[in-house]
């Protein structure tokens, strides 16, 4: 999981990175239903939820609102030598951390709210050789295999591996429950292990540069079509010059 | 050293409710205004973040925090939902807590954890046809015959009386009427119980989709043991009760005056008058200035009681001052916004007309800004008629 600027406030540009410092940060909204689907496996098939992040100090908050949901434990992953680490370098320093330690299902996001890069939990499975299924839209567990249905562009496919294996939820897998007071008094004697660069056997090798950073588009205001004798027509071509139809 | 910090919880918990307000209540809220119902899918939900067992221990379900961060929801409730905030507060304070305050260890086990978990909803009958802030001149009576009670009367405005899982009413009546005075006991009633009568609602001026109703009890019996707290300790139980229900009534005006000021200066920077946003106007950002600085002081008020409370001291006189101050404001802050927005402000599409409407109870409900005073006079050791 990830603590990123909150999506809901205008971004803030420094050099070609997003500006964290003195900003509102929040566990990624993303990467709430990866908590929730956790949790509901959980509660299904017992086991434990631990929350694992790569982030500064401040991303324990991130964590905390987990555990605050209900996750068990939580991993953070902090050293100043990780700042401005990739997308690779982020799942390298994962992956050291969660090779060797015993888990059925790592559960991801399927890209960060702020880094949209969307290749670290496919790089992460690749590390650790995972099977991995991405996009899932649901998942269950049975047995030892989890199946989801994988969402595509023009349905969906149902897809089964056996565990251990890595799953990226997309927003709306679920609905993500909102923390209760006892669950936040709860997280407070919570286990919350934190580890630096210098425990994990890791050579990181950043390679990833900013380049540039450029404002999107703004989107243009959509064009109005008045209705009198040949509004349909009229839409139709339209919609051809879009090639939609 | 003041310390003026909620703690950490608090924080976590006050962005968490807020989050929940902003998703859940504020899309609907003005629908559910117009409509005039408890929407009970959002009670369920709110019953979800555990905000109906929030001061209550653990024993019965309840997660064992202090009246503050009970104060802290109703707030962040309020801001968007008065009649959501007031379904909280009276469901807790009023409901609820006579139950865990007053309760043999047997009815608390018994009627505590639905409440608790929001499962259930309770009401307190005090007021009656003919007095609210006058609880000796409670008519209703409660007459032993056998084990059982037999009760008689009528209750009026009685919040969460009527919704589809309300399972009880507290009510207080005359158990003896003698030489010395009137002996006021409180009674449990289950909502099912035969001669207890739930009448339609009222058509409010605001609290729209708060639960309210007149309540008829005709030769109504319950058994003996729902006698809540001591015989005749009804009158002292319920002052007791209303200590805390001020400061929650307290938060609940702060909660709609910060939203008033909320909507105010969004709407200051967004419509224009003669060439620039209004807000750049003195007339505008005065009294959006002091709209700020008054929610601000009745804040602190009712933290301030909160806090006596909390640290066990005596807190009457801050509870009374942080309930007229804050209701008045909230009511001066709506008033204000309407101005603000001018024509629109009394379009229902804008939140500030429903604030409104929903502000004006608030120097009513639970004791009116005259009884406010009477009590701080009181404290002060005067005594005024």
């Amino acid at each position: 999981m990830k603590h990123v600027p909150d999506p809901n406030l205008p971004v803030e540009l420094d050099g070609g990175r997003l500006r964290r410092d003195g900003v509102q940060c929040v566990l990624d909204p993303g990467d709430e239903f990866g908590v929730e689907a956790g949790l509901r496996l959980v509660e299904e098939h017992g086991g434990e939820v631990t929350l694992v992040s790569m982030g500064p100090p401040a991303a324990a908050e991130a964590i905390k609102r987990g555990l605050s949901m209900g996750a068990h434990r939580g991993l953070l992953i902090s050293d100043d030598a990780l700042a401005g680490a990739d997308a690779l370098a982020t799942a390298t320093v994962l992956a050291a951390a969660l090779g060797g330690r015993d888990f059925d299902l790592i559960i991801a996001g399927v890209e960060s709210t702020d880094g949209y890069t969307g290749t670290m939990p496919s790089t992460l499975a690749e590390l650790l050789g995972l099977p991995q299924l991405t996009f899932a839209t649901s998942l269950s567990v049975t047995g030892s295999s989890v199946r989801v249905d994988r969402q595509s562009p023009d349905g969906y496919q149902v897809v089964e591996c056996p565990l251990p294996a890595l799953v990226t939820v997309t927003a709306g897998v679920n609905e993500p429950r909102y923390p209760s007071f006892k669950g936040i008094m709860a997280a407070k004697k919570k286990p919350m292990e934190e580890l630096a660069l210098g425990d994990l056997a890791v050579e990181l090798d950043v390679r990833q540069k900013v380049v540039q950073v450029t404002q999107a588009e703004e989107r243009r205001a959509g064009q109005v079509v008045a209705a009198d004798g040949d509004t349909a027509g009229r839409i139709a071509d339209l919609l051809a010059e879009a090639k939609v139809i | 050293m003041v310390d003026f910090d909620l703690s950490e919880e608090q924080v976590e918990f006050q962005m968490v409710v807020r989050g929940f307000v902003d998703d859940v209540i504020r899309p609907h809220a003005e629908r559910w205004d117009a409509e005039g119902e408890l929407p009970m899918d959002a009670v369920k939900q709110m019953a979800g973040l555990g905000l109906f067992g929030l001061p209550f221990p653990e024993a019965y379900g309840g997660s064992g925090a202090d009246l503050l961060t009970l104060c802290i929801a109703i707030e962040e409730i309020a801001r968007i939902d008065s009649s959501l905030a007031i379904t909280l507060e009276a469901a807790v304070g009023l409901g609820a807590m006579p139950i865990y305050r007053f309760g043999t260890e047997e009815q608390r086990r018994r009627w505590l954890p639905p409440l608790a978990a929001g499962d259930a909803l309770a009401g307190y009958g005090l007021t009656e046809p003919g007095g609210g802030s006058d609880a000796a001149a409670t008519r209703t009576t409660a007459k032993l015959d056998g084990d059982e009670w037999v009760i008689n009367g009528s209750k009026s405005f009685i919040t969460n009386s009527g919704t589809p899982i309300t399972s009880l009413v507290t009510i207080t009546a005359v158990t003896r009427d003698g030489d010395r005075g009137k002996e006021i006991s409180s009674i449990i009633v289950p909502s099912d119980t035969p001669g207890f009568e739930v009448g339609g609602g009222y058509r409010k001026m605001g609290w729209h989709h708060s639960d309210t109703h007149e309540l008829a009890f005709n030769d109504c019996r319950v058994p003996q043991e729902n006698l809540l707290g001591e015989l005749g300790g009804g009158f002292s139980n319920f002052l007791s009760i209303l200590d805390d229900g001020r400061i929650a009534i307290s938060a609940l005006a702060v909660g709609l005056a910060q939203g008033c000021v909320d909507e105010s200066i969004k709407y200051a920077h967004e419509r224009e008058a003669f060439g620039r946003p209004i807000g750049e106007y003195q007339a505008v950002a005065f009294k959006i200035a002091d709209m700020a600085t008054k929610t601000e002081l009745a804040r602190t008020a009712y933290h301030k009681a909160a806090w006596l409370k909390a640290g066990g001291r005596p807190y009457k006189a801050q509870a009374a001052m942080a309930k007229l101050y804050s209701s008045e404001v909230a009511v001066e802050a709506a008033r204000e916004a309407v101005q603000i927005h001018g024509g629109y402000g009394y379009i229902e599409e804008f939140p500030v007309c429903r604030h409104y409407r929903d502000a004006k109870i608030l120097e009513i409900g639970e004791g009116t800004s005259e009884i406010m005073r009477i009590l701080i006079a009181r404290e002060l050791g005067l005594q005024p008629r």
